[in-house]
C-alpha cells in the first residue's frame, strides 16, 4: 500500500517496459496483405465547365456576402465555379429546410439552375459519394485489426479500469473530469463486460474478457474525425480538393489511427473537438439567415461538442477559447452592423449565451451529477476528498458513520489535512536517508486509508493507559498539551531544529521514542481555529491546529511530494510562519475510543455545488502533482511537430508484437512545412492587401480563402498547442494529436490554393486545370504510399528491430530517436 | 557652408523650467541624507555581495537578471573606489569605513529622481495638457514606495527609468515622425527606444514586458503605415528596415555586449565555477584552468582520467569507485552483487582517477606514439588506486531498482562473469572518426553486453536514444600514464598535472552557457517572510519591513501611499470602462469624442494601462517567490494615466462650469490628502525618525501591515 501514491507516474512510467513475449504466428501472415488500397479517387468530373457562367449569376450574393464579413467564394478560373454554386445554393432561401450533412447536395440537387438537371443529380451523387468513400474507408482503417494485440495496451490499464470503475459503481479519483471514461464504461457495459478484468498493467491478455466494445468505441468515434475535418475544410475553402488532401493526409497518419484503437481518451476528446469546430464553422456560414432552424441547430450542437470536450479532458478548454473568439468577432461584426436594430443585435447575443455558455455549463454539471450517482460506492478515490465528500458512498467508515463526538485520551483518530487532496497524516517504519535532517522515522501525509494513518492521543505528562476502565473519560480541550503516538510503531510526533526535507526554511517531523517514551520535543499544543480556551474538540468538524511547543511552529503539509526514499507520499513540515492557511489546518476523521458513544452523524451530507467545486479542486491539484521529476526523459512540446519521439504502445523487443504511437512522418513533415509556408503566404497576401494591390478577382477570392479559412484552422493550431509550452505538469507526445488536427486541415486549405494561384498564372485553362489535378494528385498518392510504408507502426510489428537489415521495418527508421 | 560669415550664431535655449523645477525636487526627495542607514538593507545584501564580485573580478553567476544592473551598481562602486571587501552576510550589518555607501546608492537614486521630469514629459507627450503632466510627475515624486526603493542599491528604481526612458523616446519619435521622418531627431528618439529597451531588459528580465509593450505599438503603427498609400513601396521599406535596426537589432547587440563586458570583467574562478562546463572553467583564471593547464588534449589508451558527470545536479561530481563492497542485502531486502561500489563524488579525490584500456593489450601505459581513443572504440576502465575495472550487470542498482548495478569487479569465482566492456560514445562529434579530447568532448559509456549507459547516481540506464545531460561524462584532468606496476601508478596519480596550453572558447559559446545556465538555474522557491501574491498588490495588502535600528524604533519599509494606489487603481478601472464605452458606442457609429482625441485617449491607454497590464497579469503565471516590489514598474504605468483620466472627466464629463469648478477642488483635495498621507508615512520611508509604539501602531492602517513593534 505504501507507494501507491504514486500510482498515476508509476504507471505511465512502467508503460516503456517490454510486453511479455507472445506467440503470433498466423498474425504474421497479415501485415502486408491489405496494403492494396482502393484507388484515389479521380480527379473529380465536376470541376469542369460553366465557369464563367456560374461566376456571373453569383456576383450578387457575393456582395452580400462580403459585406457580413463571411468567406467570400474562391474563384479560381473555373476550377471553383461550381463549388460556388453550392455555397449559393447552401445559403439561398430555397435551402432554408436543408438540415444535415447532406443538406448541401440536396439542396444543390434541387435548385433549379442553367444547367440541366441531370449533370446537377450526377454532381450531388458525386459529393455524396465521396463523402461516403471519405467516411468509408475511414472506418475501414481504424476497425482493421481492432482486436490486436488481446492485450492492454499502454494507458489502456488506466481508462479501462475506471471504464470498470463505473461498472462496479466503486468511487476512484482521476485529473479528468468524467465523461470520457464513463462512456468507455457505457460501451464495456453494452457489449457485455462485467467490469470484472484487473487492468493491472500493460502487457496483461485479455483472455475470456470482453475488451472489443470498449475498443470499437473508441476506434468509432476515431473514425468520425477524418469525415468531419473533411467537412470542415469544404466549407471554409469551397474546393473539394483541399478537403480530399486533407482527409487522406489524416486517414493515412499512423499516429491518428494508433491513437483511435485502443481504450483512450484521446479519439473521444478529439471527436468533440472537431465536432464542436465543424458545427462553429456550419453556423458561420448560416450566419445570412439567423434563427432560421439549421443556424439554432448548428449553434446548439456547437454548445453541445463543447461541453463534451470539457466533460473528457480540460484540454476541451482551448476549442472553447476558439469558439469564443470567433463569437465575439461575430458579435462585433453584427453590433458594427447598423442597418440591425439594437434590440436584434440583443437577441444575437442572447442566442450565444444560451447555447455557448448555459447549455453547455447544465450538460457539464448534468456530467458530473450522473458521475457522482452511478459512483456510489467507497473506493480507491476516498481518501483524496474531505471527510464531509466521503460520508455520501455507501462502504466507507463515515457513511450513516456513528462514532463519538467528543475527541478523549486515549482515542485512536486519523488525522486529515483540510487542504483538498493532501491527505492523512502518516508514518512509517522507514528512517529519513542519511544527509536529510535526522535519522529519524518518517513523518509524511499519505492520500490511501491505511493502518499506518491511526494515531493514539495521550496526556504529554503520563504514559498510563488511559483505555483502562479505572480511569474516568478525560476529554481533549482546546488548548491542552497532548502528545500524538503512531499506533503501528509506537513514536511519538516529534518535531526539532533541522530542516525539513524539501522545504528547507521548516522543521522536520519525525517520530521519535521507543514505545511511547521520547522527549519534551514531542509535545504539541492543540488548538481549535476560531474558539475560546477549554472547548472540547470536536470530530470531523472541529478544524485544529497543532503546534510544537519548544519551538512554536505549526503542523502542515508542504504539499510536495517526496522523492523514492519517501514513497512519493507528501512532505509534512513544522511551519515557523504562522499565517493561518489550510495546509496547517487538520480535522480528525476516524475516531475509536471503546468508552464512549457512539453518535450517529448523518448531517454532513454536501450539497451538489460544494460536490462539484471540490471535485474540480482535487482534479486541479492532482494535475499540478503530475510534475516531472529531475532526470526523467520528458517529451518536451518542440518535439511533437517534427514528430521527433513516439510512444511504445505495445512491446519492446523483437520477439514482441509491437505498436509504436508515431506520426506518418511524410504527413507530419508536410505539416511542418505547411505551416512555415502558411506564415509566409499568408503575409506576403496580408501586406499586398494592406498596400492596396490591385489583385485579379480570382487571386483576391483566393487570398480571402487563405487568410480566413486558413486563419481559422491556424488559430485552432496555436490554441491547441502553444499553450502546452507553459505548463509545468508532465507531458506527452499525444498531447499534440487536436493541434496535429488543425495542422493537416490547414495544409489541406495551403496546398490547394497554392496550385489554383500557380495554376491561375498560367494561360491555357486546360493546363492549369492539369498543373492542378497533378499537384493535388500526387499529394494524395505520396500520402498514401508513406502510409504503405508506415502501417506496421499501427497494426502491429513483429520480428526484429529497425536497425536489423532483415526487419521489416529496415531503412524506414529515418530519425535515430524512434524506438521500433 | 560658412554661413556663419552671413548670418551671427544664434542660439534660441528653450528651457521649461518645470522641468528644472521637478529635477531638483525629485533630486532633493532621493538624495536627501543618502548614506543614511549606515547598514545592510535588505536586499542590499543580496546585490552587494556581486558588487564585491564585480570588484574582486571573481566570476558568479546570478540567475535573477542580466548582468548590466548589477554592472551599473558596480560602476557605482568603482567610482567610490570601492575595494569589494566587505561580508554581505546579513542585513542590518553596519558598514564598514571602506564601502563608499553614498557612491553605490547614488546611480539608483539619480535613476529614481530622473524618473519624476520623464512622467512629466510622457504625458504632454501623449498631448494632454501641462497640468495633467504635473500631476503624473507630482504622483511620482511622493509615491513612498518609490522613494523607499530607489534610496538603496536595488534594481527595481534603475529598471523604471529605462521603461519610462524607452515610452517617452518611442513617443518623442512618432510625434517626430509626423513632421519629419528620417531627420536627425528622428534617428535620434528611435535609437534611444531601443537603446532604453535594451537596457530595461538587460537590468531584469521583467523589462521584457515593456519591451514587447513598445514592439506591440511599433508593430501596429508600421501597419499602418504599410496600408499608407500615399507613401512609395521603397519610402514603405526603409520605414520598416529602420525600425527593425533599432527596435530589434540593437537590443540584442547591446544584450550580447552587456555580457561581452561582464565576462571580459570578471575573468577570475570564484564561488559558481562548478555550476558551469569544464571548458568554461578552464577559461577562467585560477581554478580550474591551474590544473588543466598543459594537459595533453586527446585522450589516449593508457590515459589517466577523471571523469566529471556533464549534468552536474544536484552537485558536480566525479565517477569514484573505493575498496568498500555493496552490502550484500539492501536494508529493503533487495541483494546487491557484494562487489566493489562505484559512486559519483562530489569532491576531488584521489580515487577519482581511472586509466582507459585497451581490451586486447595489458598495458596500462601510453605508447609511443600515443594512440588516440576514437568514437565507437570498446575500452575498459582501470580504477586507478585499485585496478579493478569497471563493470555493469544485470543486478538492480542501490537505489533504482528498473536500472543495472555498475560495480568494480571482484572474481569471487562464482558464475558471476566479468562484463567491463564499454564502447565510447562521443556526443558532440563532428564526424564519426573524432577523437576524444579532454575538457572539449562530451562522451557517453555504452555497456556491449548489455547496451546500458553509465549515467549518474551511478547506475547503467537501459538504451534510451532521449539524450539526457546525466548520461553524459566529461574527462577533466587527463595525463598520460608511464608506469606500468601498481606502485608507482599510485605515486604518479598523486603527483599533480602539469604544463601549459590555453584552450580559448569563443565569445558565443562562453554566452551561450552562461544563458542557459542562468535560465534553467532552478534555485529552491524559498518561502519568504515577505512574500506575497498579486493580488495583495492592487490595493496595497501587503509591505515589507526592510530594515530597524539596532537600538531604536527607526525602521525602513517597502510602503506606498495607499491614498494613491488606491486611486490609481480605479483610474484604471474607470479608463477601461470608459474605454470600452467609447469603443462600442463608435461602433454604433455615434462618436463622442473628437478623431483626434479618440485617439489620443486610446494611446494613452495602450500605453499605460497595457504597460500595467503588461507588467503586473503575467506575475499570476510565475511559480517563484513574489514580492510587493514586483508591482513597481506596473504601478508607475498606473500612476501616469491617473491624471489624463482626470483630465478626461473634467473635460468631457463635466458638463457646466460649475461642475468642472467642484471637480476641480475635489481634485486639490485629493491630492492634498496623498501628500499628508505621504508626509506621514515619511518616517517609514526615510527611517530617520524613532516612533514610538503609539505612533507606530497608529500607522498600521491594515492588518496586514507588518509594522515591528520593539517589546519593551
Amino acid at each position: 500500500m505504501l507507494c501507491a501514491s504514486g500510482r498515476l507516474l508509476a504507471a505511465r512510467a512502467a508503460t516503456p517496459l517490454p510486453a511479455p513475449p507472445r506467440a503470433r504466428g498466423p498474425a504474421l501472415r497479415s501485415p502486408r496483405r491489405e496494403l492494396h488500397f482502393p484507388g484515389q479517387p479521380e480527379p473529380p468530373p465536376w470541376e469542369s465547365p460553366a465557369g464563367p457562367l456560374t461566376r456571373q449569376s453569383a456576383s450578387p450574393h457575393r456582395r452580400v456576402i462580403l459585406r457580413w464579413g463571411r468567406m467570400p467564394p474562391a474563384v479560381g478560373r473555373g476550377l471553383a465555379g461550381s463549388e460556388l454554386r453550392l455555397r449559393r445554393s447552401r445559403c439561398g432561401p430555397r435551402a432554408a429546410r436543408a438540415v444535415g450533412r447532406d443538406g448541401a447536395t440536396q439542396a444543390a440537387a434541387r435548385s433549379p439552375k442553367r444547367r440541366d438537371p441531370g449533370s446537377r443529380r450526377f454532381e450531388g451523387a458525386g459529393r455524396q459519394a465521396l463523402l461516403a468513400l471519405v467516411t468509408l474507408l475511414s472506418f475501414a482503417t481504424r476497425f482493421h485489426r481492432l482486436d490486436q494485440p488481446p492485450h492492454i495496451c499502454w494507458d489502456e490499464t488506466h481508462f479501462g479500469k475506471m471504464g470498470s470503475f463505473y461498472i462496479n459503481r466503486t468511487f476512484f479519483f482521476d485529473v479528468h473530469p468524467p465523461l470520457g471514461k464513463m462512456l468507455i464504461g457505457l460501451a464495456g457495459y453494452l457489449s457485455g463486460y462485467d467490469g470484472t478484468f484487473l487492468f493491472q498493467k500493460p502487457g496483461d491478455k485479455y483472455e475470456h474478457h470482453s475488451y472489443m466494445g470498449m475498443r470499437g468505441l473508441c476506434a468509432f468515434l476515431g473514425s468520425w474525425l477524418v469525415p468531419f475535418a473533411y467537412l470542415i475544410v469544404l466549407d471554409l475553402s469551397k474546393s473539394l480538393p483541399a478537403a480530399l488532401l486533407t482527409a487522406a493526409l489524416l486517414t493515412f497518419d499512423t499516429g491518428c489511427l494508433t491513437l483511435s484503437q485502443y481504450i483512450l481518451l484521446d479519439p473521444i476528446l478529439m471527436f468533440f473537438i472537431m465536432a464542436a469546430m465543424l458545427s462553429m464553422v456550419k453556423y458561420n456560414s448560416c450566419a445570412n439567415r439567423p434563427f432560421s432552424a439549421p443556424w439554432w441547430f448548428w449553434l446548439s450542437l456547437t454548445g453541445i461538442s463543447l461541453a463534451g470536450a470539457l466533460g473528457v479532458k480540460f484540454v476541451g478548454l482551448f476549442i472553447i477559447l476558439q469558439v469564443g473568439l470567433n463569437t465575439i468577432a461575430d458579435l462585433w461584426h453584427l453590433f458594427g452592423d447598423l442597418s440591425l436594430s439594437l434590440v436584434t443585435v440583443g437577441k444575437h447575443l442572447m442566442a450565444r449565451v444560451l447555447c455557448l455558455i448555459v447549455l453547455p455549463l447544465v450538460l457539464y454539471m448534468a456530467i458530473f451529477a450522473v458521475h457522482i450517482m452511478v459512483l456510489n460506492k467507497s473506493g480507491p478515490g476516498d481518501g483524496f476528498f474531505s471527510s464531509a465528500f466521503q460520508a455520501r458512498l455507501s462502504g466507507n467508515n463515515l457513511h450513516n458513520a456513528s462514532i463519538p463526538e467528543h475527541l478523549a485520551y486515549g482515542s485512536v483518530i486519523t488525522v486529515k489535512n483540510l487542504r483538498m487532496a493532501i491527505g492523512y497524516l502518516h508514518s512509517h517504519r522507514h528512517l529519513y536517508p542519511e544527509g536529510i535532517g535526522a535519522r529519524q522515522q518518517q513523518v509524511t501525509t499519505y492520500l490511501h486509508k491505511d493502518y499506518n494513518n491511526l494515531w493514539i492521543i495521550k496526556k504529554h505528562n503520563t504514559n498510563s493507559d488511559p483505555l483502562d476502565p479505572s480511569f474516568p473519560v478525560e476529554f481533549v480541550r482546546h488548548g491542552d498539551i497532548i502528545r500524538l503516538e503512531h499506533k503501528e510503531t509506537s513514536r511519538n510526533l516529534h518535531s526539532h531544529y533541522h530542516e525539513a526535507p524539501l522545504t528547507r526554511k521548516h522543521f522536520q517531523v519525525t517520530g521519535y521514542g521507543i514505545n511511547g517514551t521520547g522527549d519534551s520535543n514531542d509535545f504539541w499544543r492543540i488548538e481549535v481555529v476560531n474558539r475560546k480556551f477549554g472547548n472540547r474538540i470536536k470530530v470531523l468538524r472541529s478544524r485544529i491546529r497543532l503546534i510544537h511547543l519548544v519551538t512554536g511552529c505549526v503542523l502542515g503539509s508542504s504539499g510536495k511530494i517526496l522523492p523514492k526514499w519517501g514513497w512519493e507520499q507528501l512532505e509534512v513540515t513544522c511551519t515557523p510562519y504562522l499565517k493561518q492557511t489550510l495546509n496547517s489546518i487538520w480535522n480528525v476523521e476516524d475516531h475509536i475510543n471503546p468508552k464512549l458513544p457512539n453518535i450517529s452523524l448523518d448531517v454532513l451530507q454536501p450539497s451538489f455545488p460544494e460536490i462539484l467545486l471540490e471535485s474540480h479542486m482535487v482534479m486541479i491539484r492532482g494535475n499540478n502533482g503530475l510534475k516531472p521529476k529531475d532526470n526523467d526523459f520528458t517529451s518536451k512540446p518542440w518535439h511533437w511537430p517534427i514528430n521527433y519521439q513516439g510512444l511504445r504502445f505495445s512491446g519492446a523487443n523483437g520477439t514482441d508484437f509491437r505498436v509504436y504511437l508515431l506520426g506518418n512522418p511524410v504527413v507530419w513533415w508536410l505539416n511542418l512545412v505547411s505551416i512555415a509556408l502558411y506564415l509566409l503566404s499568408g503575409s506576403i497576401a496580408a501586406i499586398a492587401m494592406q498596400r492596396g494591390a490591385k489583385l485579379p478577382t480570382e487571386v483576391e477570392g483566393l487570398t480571402r480563402v487563405l487568410l480566413q479559412g486558413g486563419g481559422q484552422v491556424l488559430l485552432g493550431w496555436m490554441l491547441h498547442y502553444f499553450p502546452f509550452f507553459l505548463m509545468g505538469r508532465i507531458l506527452y507526445f499525444h498531447h499534440y494529436f487536436p493541434a496535429m488536427l488543425f495542422s493537416s486541415m490547414l495544409t489541406g486549405i495551403l496546398w490547394d490554393t497554392l496550385l489554383r494561384l500557380c495554376a491561375g498564372a498560367l494561360t491555357s485553362s486546360s493546363l492549369a486545370r492539369g498543373v492542378h489535378a497533378v499537384g493535388i494528385l500526387s499529394l494524395l498518392l505520396g500520402t498514401a504510399y508513406s502510409f504503405y510504408l508506415f502501417h506496421p507502426l499501427a497494426y502491429g510489428m513483429v520480428g526484429p528491430l529497425a536497425q536489423d537489415p532483415t526487419s521489416p521495418m529496415a531503412g524506414l527508421r529515418w530519425l535515430e530517436s524512434w524506438e521500433f | 557652408m560658412l554661413g556663419f560669415l552671413k548670418r551671427p550664431v544664434v542660439v534660441t535655449a528653450d528651457i521649461n523650467l518645470n522641468i528644472v523645477a521637478l529635477t531638483g525636487v525629485g533630486l532633493l526627495s532621493r538624495l536627501w541624507r543618502l548614506s543614511y542607514p549606515r547598514a545592510v538593507v535588505f536586499d542590499e545584501v543580496y546585490y552587494g555581495q556581486y558588487i564585491s564580485f564585480y570588484m574582486n573580478r571573481v566570476f558568479f553567476l546570478d540567475d535573477s537578471g542580466p548582468p548590466f544592473g548589477h554592472m551599473l551598481l558596480a560602476l557605482g562602486g568603482y567610482l567610490g573606489g570601492f575595494d569589494g571587501n566587505f561580508l554581505w552576510n546579513r542585513i542590518g550589518a553596519e558598514y564598514t569605513s571602506n564601502v563608499p555607501v553614498w557612491a553605490l546608492r547614488l546611480l539608483p537614486a539619480l535613476t529614481g529622481a530622473l524618473s519624476v521630469p520623464m512622467g512629466y514629459q510622457i504625458v504632454s507627450e501623449l498631448r494632454f495638457s501641462h497640468c495633467a503632466a504635473m500631476g503624473a510627475a507630482l504622483l511620482l515624486l511622493i509615491e513612498n514606495a518609490l522613494i523607499t526603493q530607489s534610496r538603496l542599491m536595488l534594481l527595481e528604481s534603475p529598471l523604471i527609468f529605462f521603461n519610462l526612458l524607452a515610452v517617452l523616446s518611442y513617443l518623442k519619435f512618432f510625434n517626430s515622425q509626423k513632421q519629419s521622418p528620417f531627420c536627425l531627431r528622428w534617428w535620434f528618439w528611435l535609437m534611444l527606444t531601443g537603446v532604453a529597451c535594451a537596457c530595461a531588459v538587460g537590468v531584469k528580465y521583467m523589462g521584457v514586458f515593456t519591451y514587447l509593450l513598445v514592439l506591440g505599438v511599433a508593430g501596429v503603427h508600421a501597419w499602418h503605415l504599410i496600408g499608407d498609400r500615399t507613401l512609395s513601396n521603397v519610402c514603405v521599406f526603409c520605414h520598416l528596415l529602420a525600425r527593425a535596426v533599432a527596435l530589434v537589432v540593437t537590443p540584442v547587440v547591446l544584450y550580447l555586449l552587456f555580457f561581452y563586458v561582464h565576462l571580459t570583467l570578471l575573468y577570475r574562478s570564484g564561488p559558481h565555477d562548478q555550476i558551469m562546463s569544464s571548458a568554461f572553467q578552464a577559461s577562467l583564471e585560477g581554478g580550474l584552468a591551474r590544473i588543466t593547464q598543459g594537459q595533453p588534449l586527446e585522450v589516449a589508451f593508457g590515459s589517466q582520467v577523471t571523469l566529471r558527470n556533464v549534468f552536474g545536479k544536484p552537485l558536480p561530481c566525479w565517477l569514484h569507485s573505493h575498496q568498500n563492497t555493496y552490502p550484500m542485502i539492501y536494508e529493503n531486502g533487495r541483494g546487491s552483487s557484494h562487489q566493489q561500489q562505484v559512486t559519483c563524488y562530489p569532491f576531488k579525490d584521489i580515487n577519482n582517477w581511472w586509466v582507459i584500456k585497451d581490451p586486447g593489450r595489458h598495458q596500462l601505459v601510453v605508447s609511443n606514439p600515443p594512440r588516440p581513443v576514437q568514437h565507437g572504440d570498446v575500452v575498459q576502465l582501470v580504477h586507478g588506486m585499485t585496478t579493478r575495472l569497471l563493470n555493469t550487470h544485470d543486478v538492480a542498482a542501490p537505489l533504482s531498482p528498473h536500472a543495472q548495478e555498475v560495480s568494480c569487479y571482484i572474481d569471487y569465482n562464482i558464475s558471476m562473469p566479468a562484463q567491463n566492456l564499454w564502447r565510447l560514445d562521443i556526443v558532440n562529434r563532428q564526424s564519426d572518426k573524432d577523437t576524444w579530447k579532454t575538457i572539449l568532448s562530451t562522451v557517453r559509456f555504452v555497456h556491449l553486453n548489455t547496451s546500458a549507459v553509465l549515467k549518474l547516481e551511478v547506475v547503467g540506464e537501459k538504451l534510451s536514444p532521449g539524450h539526457h545531460e546525466s548520461m553524459a561524462w566529461n574527462v577533466e584532468e587527463h595525463r598520460y600514464g608511464t608506469s606500468q606496476e601498481q606502485r608507482d601508478r599510485e605515486l604518479e596519480l598523486h603527483t599533480p598535472t602539469q604544463v601549459d596550453i590555453s584552450r580559448n572558447l569563443s565569445f558565443m559559446a562562453r554566452f551561450s552557457e552562461l544563458q542557459w545556465r542562468m535560465l534553467t538555474l532552478r534555485s529552491e522557491d524559498a518561502e519568504h517572510k515577505y512574500s506575497s501574491t498579486p493580488l495583495e498588490w492592487v490595493m496595497l495588502d501587503t509591505n515589507i519591513a526592510y530594515w530597524l535600528h539596532p537600538q531604536t524604533s527607526a525602521q525602513i519599509h517597502l510602503l506606498g501611499n495607499i491614498v494613491i494606489w488606491a486611486s490609481a487603481s480605479l483610474a484604471t478601472a474607470a479608463y477601461t470602462l470608459l474605454f470600452l464605452w467609447y469603443l462600442l458606442r463608435r461602433r454604433r457609429g455615434i462618436h463622442d469624442l473628437p478623431e483626434d482625441m479618440w485617439l489620443r485617449w486610446a494611446l494613452a491607454g495602450t500605453l499605460c494601462a497595457g504597460g500595467w497590464a503588461l507588467n503586473y497579469l503575467p506575475f499570476f503565471l510565475m511559480e517563484k517567490t513574489l514580492f510587493l516590489y514586483h508591482y513597481l514598474p506596473a504601478l508607475t504605468f498606473q500612476l501616469l494615466l491617473l491624471p489624463p483620466v482626470l483630465q478626461h472627466v473634467s473635460d468631457h464629463l463635466c458638463r457646466t462650469r460649475l461642475q468642472r469648478s467642484v471637480f476641480s477642488a475635489l481634485v486639490i483635495a485629493w491630492y492634498s490628502a496623498a501628500c499628508h498621507v505621504s508626509n506621514m508615512l515619511r518616517p517609514l520611508t526615510y527611517g530617520d525618525r524613532a516612533l514610538s509604539p503609539g505612533e507606530l501602531l497608529a500607522l498600521r492602517w491594515k492588518d496586514s501591515w507588518d509594522i515591528l513593534i520593539r517589546k519593551s
